[in-house]
């Protein structure tokens, strides 16, 4: 295994370059998922996925089967899924409701939604005079080692130390202030639907691309010039398109040379904030309304401040990207060091009229469904990324696009003016990688 | 008997245009309001404000079309076909000017060298019209629609 051959992890990352192993090991892979995703602060869902008492949402964090459930108090609990008595798994189903609470199919042991051990068939005669019983906390259903939650949206981390939630989110909390901003109650809801698409590639190569200004107009090409077409057809008939038309069409008319004018900002933690603004302000009727709700809830200069708030999307390393100006996000769970699922949730604000959740709604569907004419491209590229990383035509993959000209403050890189296209965060994320790697946090 | 013999011809047509590429054909099917809708779950009554894998007017539809012909459509480009068997078709209700039907398909999807299936069931709302049927609304309801998809679906199913 790698491993051994090179032990020193951050001798696979220079500044402008990584090796290919980095992709396509198993033991890189396993080292990951031990030191990254069941270490860091992972997203694990939001509270209104579980509203009521014993609603459940089964996740993946690492390689731990997981539990989000909701207690009878209103707290959310993270437990592994998992019965402490022969190791059966606890829940089948990807969701539902546990009732009061759970209780293992193979033998009835039964446990609060906390996770502690409610009871145990006849476990006076059965356990008298063992080691095990009510008062051995092995009887009980692991918990996550930390639950926090930021205005919703809940994460778990396997490790017992580290930063709290706010500071290893740090900058990156805007994804979620953004979101929730927007709507005139401050608070976004789940929409009770996942897209979920497997993609055939490293978890890390999603993660490079959505911070990718160079490959729209390249890898979006085809919908970009389709959408186009029939969005000036439209023009032609009724005078205006929908704005989902815009969106598409901008892969073909924002020409490749346009997408430097987009900025990244990354951050030590490996996140990082695509700045780049969506063009949500049209002055069409729904817009208006929906800007006389927010100035209601928060007054003029304040809905100016929100509707002004310069943010393509955000990226939380290591797998959650947050497009809060549309309410959605993608949550990255690794399968195998060539396996990645993609979970897809889009949000309602709360408060804000029902054309505005139409708006995002349809760009969830179109860019984000399972038969997305969008990613489909992007799909495609990861996994020829993957193949052409799995064979012996190199040995790097070049990071070096505006190498040497990023600005730097206080640990925070920014890609220069005028230079969107810097690969900036892949550099980033991967001095992030290879200290997680190592030996420091 | 006559309704039933049509109905079934019309909609091994529809899956013929689809396995033979022939998309302006297949879209020329819809009615100018028609609607491709491939809910994501078998609960939902309609498409709209809803959550939906495919929810397709005729515009968007061309958008489809128009990327798949693209030359430049990087995941149409391998080797890419299917084949689909439609069968157990059931007049649901049938008016002077509508019929609505269901039935099973099963379709065999070749990307590369992997082989996908997929099966569901259709309901048609289908308009009469006198050059023949026309779909008002084609639902198509797959077995998976929940569980993760391996990979996209390009094209309508
Ligand atoms: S394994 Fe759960 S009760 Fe026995
Ligand atoms: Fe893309």
């Amino acid at each position: 295994m790698l491993q051994e051959r090179i032990p020193d992890f951050s001798k696979f990352v220079e500044p402008d370059r990584v090796r290919k192993e980095v992709y396509t090991d198993a033991g890189v892979f396993e080292r990951e998922m031990e030191r990254i995703h069941e270490t860091l602060w992972i997203y694990c869902g939001h509270e209104s996925q579980v509203p009521k008492a014993g609603d459940y949402y089964a996740v993946q964090l690492g390689r731990q089967p997981m539990l989000m459930v909701r207690g009878p108090e209103g707290k959310v609990h993270v437990l592994y899924n998992r019965c402490p008595h022969r190791g059966n798994m606890m829940c089948g189903d990807r969701h539902g409701n546990t009732g009061e609470f759970f209780r293992c199919s193979y033998h009835a042991w039964t446990f609060h939604h906390d996770g502690r051990l409610r009871n145990i068939p006849m476990m006076e005669s059965g356990y008298q005079g063992t080691r095990y019983g009510r008062d051995n906390p092995e009887c009980s259903m692991k918990r996550a080692a930390r639950v926090e939650s930021y205005r919703g949206f809940v994460f778990a981390s396997l490790a017992k130390d580290g930063p709290t939630l706010k500071e290893f989110l740090g900058a990156s909390l805007v994804a979620f202030d953004d979101m929730c901003d927007r709507a005139p109650e401050g608070e976004v809801e789940i929409v009770p639907n996942c897209f979920r698409i497997i993609q055939h590639s490293n978890w890390k190569i999603f993660l490079e691309n959505q911070l990718d200004a160079l490959h729209p107009s390249v890898t979006h090409q085809s919908t970009g010039r389709a959408a186009h077409e029939v969005e000036k057809m439209i023009e032609k008939k009724t005078g205006k398109a929908p704005l989902s038309y815009h969106m598409l069409s901008a892969f073909a008319t924002v020409t490749i040379d346009k997408w430097d004018n987009f900025q990244t900002i990354n951050h030590p933690q490996g996140h990082c904030i695509l700045t780049g603004y969506m063009g949500l302000r049209p002055k069409d009727p729904d817009t208006l309304k929906y800007e006389k709700t927010l100035i209601k809830a928060y007054g003029q200069k304040r809905m100016e401040e929100i509707l002004g708030v310069n943010i393509h999307h955000v990226l939380i390393y290591p797998g959650l990207s947050v497009q809060s100006p549309l309410q959605q996000l993608r949550a990255v769970r690794p399968l195998g060091v060539d396996r990645t699922l993609t979970e897809i949730w889009h949000f309602r604000l709360k408060g804000a009229p029902e054309a505005i959740y139409r708006r995002s709604l349809a760009y969830y569907n179109l860019v984000n469904s399972p038969a997305t004419v969008v990613n489909a491209d992007d799909l495609e590229n990861f996994w020829k990324c993957h193949q052409g990383l799995s064979s012996d035509g190199g040995d790097w993959v070049s990071f070096a696009r505006h190498f040497g000209r990023d600005i730097e403050k206080d640990g925070v890189v920014e890609s220069g003016p005028g230079m969107g296209t810097s690969e900036a965060p892949m550099r980033n994320q991967m001095k992030a990688w290879a200290r997680y790697m190592g030996n420091g946090k | 008997m006559k309704t039933q013999h049509e109905v079934e011809q019309f909609l091994y047509r529809q899956a013929e245009l689809l396995d033979s590429k022939q998309w302006q054909a297949w879209i020329d099917l819809f009615t100018d309001d028609g609607v491709y809708w491939m809910p994501p779950e078998p609960s939902h009554r309609t498409w709209e404000g809803m959550p939906a894998i495919f929810a397709e007017d005729k515009n968007l539809m061309r958008v489809r079309m128009g990327r798949v012909l693209h030359p430049d459509a990087w995941s149409q480009r391998p080797l890419w076909g299917t084949n689909h068997v439609v069968s157990n078709v059931v007049i649901v209700k049938s008016s002077t000017n509508e019929v609505q039907v269901r039935s099973r398909f099963h379709m065999m999807e070749l990307r590369r060298d992997d082989v996908r299936h997929y099966a569901g069931a259709y309901t048609h709302r289908l308009k009469k019209t006198r050059g023949g049927y026309r779909i008002k609304l084609q639902r198509v309801d797959m077995t998976n629609a929940q569980a993760a998809y391996d990979y996209v679906l390009q094209v309508w199913v």
